[in-house]
């Protein structure tokens, strides 16, 4: 016992030493603030130079680059930030190390041209990144998907989706669908079914779970527009015809416009709130009807 | 006189092999591969090419590290010890010696990329779900990794067989860096005139050339290399370790032991 009692001292000194240190870290992060841990900094902005640095582990760099890019939207993201000024440089400097990182240039373009708040709002940046994947990568044709998704959805540049699909099917290997996309483009550019089309494709295209269920909102936010609408319209023929406003779903059934009470794909009751206006019982993400309601 | 070569080459092995440096060098880089599932976590879409990029630099650097901190010792450490009068003294000549100990310090570091390797690949085969065809491409990698430590071997005894250990260390990381850098001196010959273009040619040739063993890029986005770069590189491999040895052996010979 008496042996032991200099290391049970040691131990609880180098405990308490510890312990103090990392109390005094916590305090000196709160005295310096979010900058302390998290700087939104880039010191060497040019990938070209991090290439040079990189002694040839340019591979690794770019890994790094990536993921701090990721991180950085992630983050900011989570904190419901709108400025993600920071993001563009990442991500070039990202493939300018590695010029053949698909992901980087997929998924960036993404986090890049996503309206805010669910993206960083720079769908030009976004479609400049896929551009420089397209020129490094010129065989894979998935990128010409993505730039035709960004100018559909993001720029509303409903030629140059065309041109993006027509381009990316003419690259061997290209899925079929890619020519019916660039064709339809030419006639049915802002309908819905061309936009749910858009998301199936991308939805059976990818692997990776967070694309999937970002297709999936995207395809149940159509599905609510359109019921929305109909059911709006539903309401204003029960106002036509009674000249009154409806007092809940049971008034529509019973004057044979609805069958039941509606419900929307994620079986929630759909609300006909006092004031005669259709709305989904919670929020949902991409809703424009919704949107419109609120406004 | 090949009996001699192998008991200096052994004995090498064997004394590097004991050095701890070494296995806490090994050790981190197994640790290392065991922590880049947790990297491919924070990241999105590209656990494997974390995995890749991560394993291979790392055996890349941590072996090279190993090749100067082991091998500035080579020499010097020999003398310190007196040892090296006691093996000069049989029937041993200086040139067998310093081949003898590059010989051992290739074989160490062979033996540890191979570790390093089984333990890459355990690691591809955890988080990949099973063996892929394009895991076998992988080797060219390693395999040009490998020609890296013959050359950094090379140079470091060379180093080694003139100078201390601390400025063996400084010259021997510094070449490293420069051999880096050696297509961007190519690149700057192109660019100049007369006896300045002849001066930087000839800089850029002398220097090793570490930029075109550097596959981990291209393995890691499964690009195969091309069978003649392998022939190749393998060839410049030799002639350049073989060449710094025989410098070595052209100092070393010179060398008053006294």
């Amino acid at each position: 016992m008496k042996r032991l009692r200099p290391i049970v001292w040691q131990f609880l000194l180098l405990a308490i030493c510890l312990a103090g240190a990392t109390l005094a870290l916590r305090s000196v992060d709160r005295v310096r603030g979010r900058q302390a841990t998290l700087q939104d900094v880039l010191y060497i902005r040019s990938g070209k130079t991090l290439k040079r640095a990189s002694l040839g582990y340019s591979g690794l760099l770019a890994d790094i680059y990536w993921t701090r890019a990721v991180q950085y939207f992630g983050s900011g993201h989570v904190r419901h930030e709108t400025r993600f000024d920071l993001l563009y440089p990442l991500l070039d400097i990202t493939t300018d190390l590695d010029p053949h990182l698909i992901v980087a240039y997929e998924f960036g373009s993404i986090f890049l041209s996503q309206a805010k708040p669910a993206g960083a709002g720079q769908p030009e940046q976004a479609a400049a990144l896929v551009e420089k994947g397209i020129r490094e990568n010129p065989k894979y044709w998935r990128l010409y998907f993505t730039l035709g998704y960004i100018h559909y959805f993001d720029r509303k540049d409903y030629k140059a989706a065309a041109m993006a699909f027509q381009k990316g099917s003419e690259v061997p290997g290209a899925q079929p669908w890619m020519r019916s996309m660039a064709a339809s483009m030419a006639v049915h550019a802002g309908e819905p079914e061309l936009a749910a089309a858009i998301w199936r494709h991308i939805y059976e295209s990818t692997e990776d779970e967070g694309i999937r269920q970002n297709a999936v909102q995207h395809l149940q936010a159509l599905q609510i527009d359109q019921e929305i609408a109909e059911l709006q319209r539903r309401v204003d023929l029960y106002r036509q015809k009674t000249g009154q406003a409806p007092y809940g779903w049971q008034s529509l059934i019973q004057a044979g416009l609805l069958r039941g009470v509606p419900r929307d794909p994620t079986n929630k009751p759909y609300i006909l709130d006092t004031q005669g206006k259709v709305r989904t019982k919670d929020p949902v993400p991409f809703v424009t009807q919704a949107r419109d309601r609120k406004e | 006189m090949m009996s001699r070569l192998s008991a200096v080459t052994f004995n090498t092995f064997r004394e590097a092999v004991r050095d701890r440096v070494l296995y806490n060098l090994i050790l981190f880089v197994l640790l290392l591969l065991a922590i880049t599932p947790l990297f491919g976590q924070i990241s999105i879409g590209l656990e494997r090419i974390i995995l890749i990029n991560v394993g291979l630099s790392a055996m890349s650097l941590f072996g090279i590290v190993i090749a100067i901190l082991v091998g500035i010792g080579l020499v010097s450490r020999e003398i310190e010890k007196k040892t090296l009068y006691t093996i000069l003294s049989r029937p041993v000549r200086r040139w067998e010696f310093i081949t003898g100990k590059y010989c051992g310090l290739v074989m160490t570091l062979t033996v540890n990329a191979v570790m390093m390797a089984t333990g890459f690949y355990l690691a591809l085969l955890i988080t990949g779900h099973g063996w892929q065809a394009a895991d076998a491409r992988l080797l060219v990698a390693i395999y040009f990794i490998i020609l890296q430590f013959f050359i950094m071997t090379a140079i470091t005894l060379l180093f080694s067989a003139f100078t201390t250990p601390v400025f063996s260390a400084i010259f021997a990381f510094s070449l490293f860096v420069i051999g880096s850098f050696s297509e961007d001196l190519r690149n700057f010959a192109a660019l100049t005139q007369g006896l300045t273009k002849w001066l930087v040619t000839a800089t850029a040739y002398l220097v090793p050339n570490f930029s075109s063993l550097n596959v981990i890029s291209q393995a890691a986005h499964d690009v195969p290399v091309d069978g003649r770069l392998i022939a190749f590189n393998t060839l410049y491999a030799v002639f350049y370790s073989m060449a710094a040895i025989a410098a070595s052996i052209v100092i070393f010979e010179r060398r008053n032991l006294k």
